[in-house]
């Protein structure tokens, strides 16, 4: 008998007796119609309460927020964040199409390098697939479009996050999930980030950065 | 990791004694406490999501063995591996194989209560592999040779200047003369040194909080950001999890997030909470090449079905850590193993055996405040009496404690015996204290007035004085 054979078998030998069909009935059930649970009432309203949330709590964990109204004016907005933080005007960004449609050479001076993270690279762009109110959190899924690498290595991670990709809580970015890449399927990564890294374990001290990133910023566009 | 349990009376003298530990610990309960309940009031429906984290657990408990099935499918599907281990011996067999295969010379580490429990550190040394644990109080710890002291904040026991002296030790490569009064700079040294391990690590482990049954997905969650650097950048990433982290969906594992966080450090969310699905696919220009699973029963099977199953519902937050009386008087050493506070005195007997643990679940004062903030409402107080129940049955106890426990129930069965003989105590230790309201040696107490003073009875019992009273 198999490791995998035996430890099913002594699990199930454990539990309650009952009849085998109601028990997978009951488990492919709740996998097929995964229904939500309780879901808070904070990142729910309007447009306006969402944008507004969502800011407070990214900026209560030292993150950034900017709000523009035209995603054209994007580029011009990275360029004035890398210098107002000392950075060199360079970033990397992946294939992401709504990034490259960008009019980057309004940023001026500023460098646009493509692909996943390089050691040496200070600065990454990537565009959210969704921004949740309810903890001030940016989702990002692995991909050529927005490589992982980009999301943790330089040490400020830009985030374009447009507003119909601001849900009120993660069940809607789930949702979203699903109808893109089918039941039951994931990218290999979905990384759920709430502002720069951190650290408290020295005397409990709050510190940032750790490893990730130590500047989140957050480029809202209407 | 050996039971050091056994030593739990010598650990407790020890830690008592140990002045840069009672100084460390001083503000991490009352801290942590004040972050949760700050958490909890900010968010109303904090409670009813307790409940439901409960209820999907024990439907998942239930149903534990269909759940790993479907989950095992899934992490195929996607591309995954996965490997069954029963034991800690087979769960190091497997990850050394695998380690072994990928040629590995440097292994990074996200932190793993799963991985202490197995001694997986000590395992990849001894086949001639370099562990690098990456999460900063891991990694403190392991320069210092030592086992972490709380679930989440291993270093906790630790002071800042006991930090620095152990960089500076470890660092030989950089300036002795550089500053490193100020915490940052401590941190900021880590990040640079850890920094070019991560690039060049070979195979990355982590553990999980959670694996998802309907998309065979492992969640880890880190404030730092050390965990996804670990797993990503490697071409082998290596999840090891036991068998009761199963939850059924994403919005499951949603609703049992909300509870996680703001019970183990107040936040609303972890930092870092990332789902993993298999290795590399199509297109991916980053990520691991392999993804393996290794699944870690180690005791638990023996768990389900009894009156401790409850326990399985344990999310690892640290709340009735911080918030236990015990705990914070001695740090998590003193416990001796894996998992200290009040879960590790319900889980430690299950998992290493009564006999060697039976110390821990009579280290408590039943005062209930760990089942007052676990997101899980696992009921640990009842759990301590049940194995107390069972050191008893199992006549674990020393022969005078039996005798004790015997003689008092002696005079319990007998109401009337009972009643004459506290009135006789009463009136002697009243006539012992000389009016000065305490005693400072009892007969038979000596544990109590070793440390402190008895507060002396008024010469009467209540029932003596509800009887005067009432008539």
């Amino acid at each position: 008998m198999s490791a995998r054979e035996a430890m099913l078998a002594r699990i199930r030998s454990k539990l309650p007796k009952a009849p085998e069909e109601a028990r997978r009935a009951a488990v492919d059930e709740r996998l097929s119609e995964h229904p939500r649970n309780l879901i808070p009432a904070r990142g729910q309203g309007d447009a306006e309460h969402r944008i507004r949330v969502f800011t407070e709590m990214m900026e209560a964990v030292g993150g950034t927020v900017e709000v523009l109204n035209d995603i054209n004016d994007v580029p011009h907005a990275v360029a004035d964040y890398l210098r107002n933080n000392n950075l060199p005007a360079h970033v990397r960004r992946g294939s992401d199409p709504v990034l490259a449609r960008l009019p980057w050479h309004r940023g001026g001076a500023l460098e646009v390098a493509e692909g996943r993270a390089a050691g040496s690279d200070r600065a990454s762009v990537t565009r959210a697939f969704a921004g949740i109110v309810e903890s001030g959190t940016i989702i990002q899924l692995s991909g050529p479009e927005n490589p992982t690498t980009l999301n943790f290595l330089p040490e400020a991670h830009i985030v374009l996050l447009e507003a119909s990709a601001l849900f009120a809580s993660y069940e809607e970015a789930w949702t979203k999930l699903r109808c893109i890449y089918g039941e039951g399927v994931m990218p290999r990564a979905v990384n759920m980030i709430s502002g720069p890294s951190r650290t408290a374990d020295i005397e409990q001290t709050i510190v940032r950065p750790a490893h990730g990133p130590k500047n989140m910023h957050v480029i809202m566009t209407r | 990791m050996e039971a050091g349990s056994v030593h739990f009376k010598d650990n407790v003298a020890k830690a008592l004694a140990d002045g840069k530990l009672q100084f460390a610990m001083t503000e991490t309960g009352p801290r942590f406490m004040a972050k949760r309940t700050k958490a909890r009031e900010a968010l109303p429906e904090f409670d009813a999501l307790r409940d439901q984290a409960r209820d999907i657990k024990d439907h998942v408990l239930d149903h534990l063995d269909i759940y790993l099935e479907r989950y095992e499918a899934k992490v195929k599907e996607s591309g995954g591996h996965v490997h069954w281990a029963q034991t800690a011996e087979d769960a190091r067999q497997a990850i050394i194989a695998i380690c072994k295969q990928a040629g590995a010379k440097i292994v990074t580490k996200g932190k793993s209560m799963i991985s202490e429990e197995i001694d997986l550190n000590q395992c990849l040394e001894a086949n001639g592999m370099q562990p690098v644990e990456t999460d900063l109080g891991e990694y403190i710890i392991q320069l210092r040779n030592e086992r972490p002291s709380h679930i989440i904040a291993p270093a906790v026991h630790l002071t800042r200047d006991q930090v620095e002296e152990d960089f500076r030790k470890a660092h030989t490569h950089l300036d002795p003369n550089r500053d490193l009064t100020e915490i940052p700079a401590l941190v900021e040294e880590a990040r640079a040194v850890l920094r070019q391990k991560y690039l060049d690590a070979d195979v990355g482990i982590t553990g999980a909080n959670f694996l998802i049954a309907e998309t065979g997905s492992s969640i880890i969650v880190t404030n730092e950001g050390n965990g996804d650097l670990t797993q990503t950048l490697p071409k082998v990433h290596i999840v090891i999890a036991s068998i009761e982290k199963v939850v059924p969906t994403l919005e499951d594992a949603s609703t049992i997030l909300r509870v996680l966080a703001r019970s183990a450090t107040g936040q609303d969310f972890s930092n870092y909470t990332t789902l993993s699905t298999g290795g590399r696919r199509e297109g991916d220009p980053d990520g691991p090449a392999e993804y393996h699973v290794v699944i870690l029963d180690n005791g638990r099977s023996n768990v389900l079905g009894t009156e401790f199953q409850d326990m399985l519902r344990c999310i690892r937050c640290g709340a009735c850590l911080n918030h236990c009386p015990v705990y914070n008087a001695l740090g998590g050493h003193a416990y001796g193993w894996v998992y200290p506070g009040p879960i590790g005195s319900i889980l430690t007997p299950a998992l290493v055996g009564l006999e060697k643990a039976r110390d821990l679940p009579n280290a408590s004062t039943f005062c209930g405040r760990c089942e007052e903030v676990c997101p899980m409402r696992i009921p640990i107080p009842s759990m301590l009496r049940h194995w107390r129940e069972k050191e008893f049955e199992r006549h674990l106890q020393p022969a005078a404690m039996r005798w004790g426990l015997g003689a008092w129930a002696f005079f319990a069965k007998r109401p009337k015996l009972y009643r004459r003989a506290t009135a006789i105590a009463a009136r002697v230790l009243s006539n012992l204290a000389y009016g000065k309201g305490r005693l400072k040696k009892v007969p038979l107490a000596g544990g109590w007035t070793e440390v402190r003073d008895f507060p002396a009875p008024q010469g009467k019992t209540f029932q003596q004085l509800w009887k005067e009273r009432r008539t």
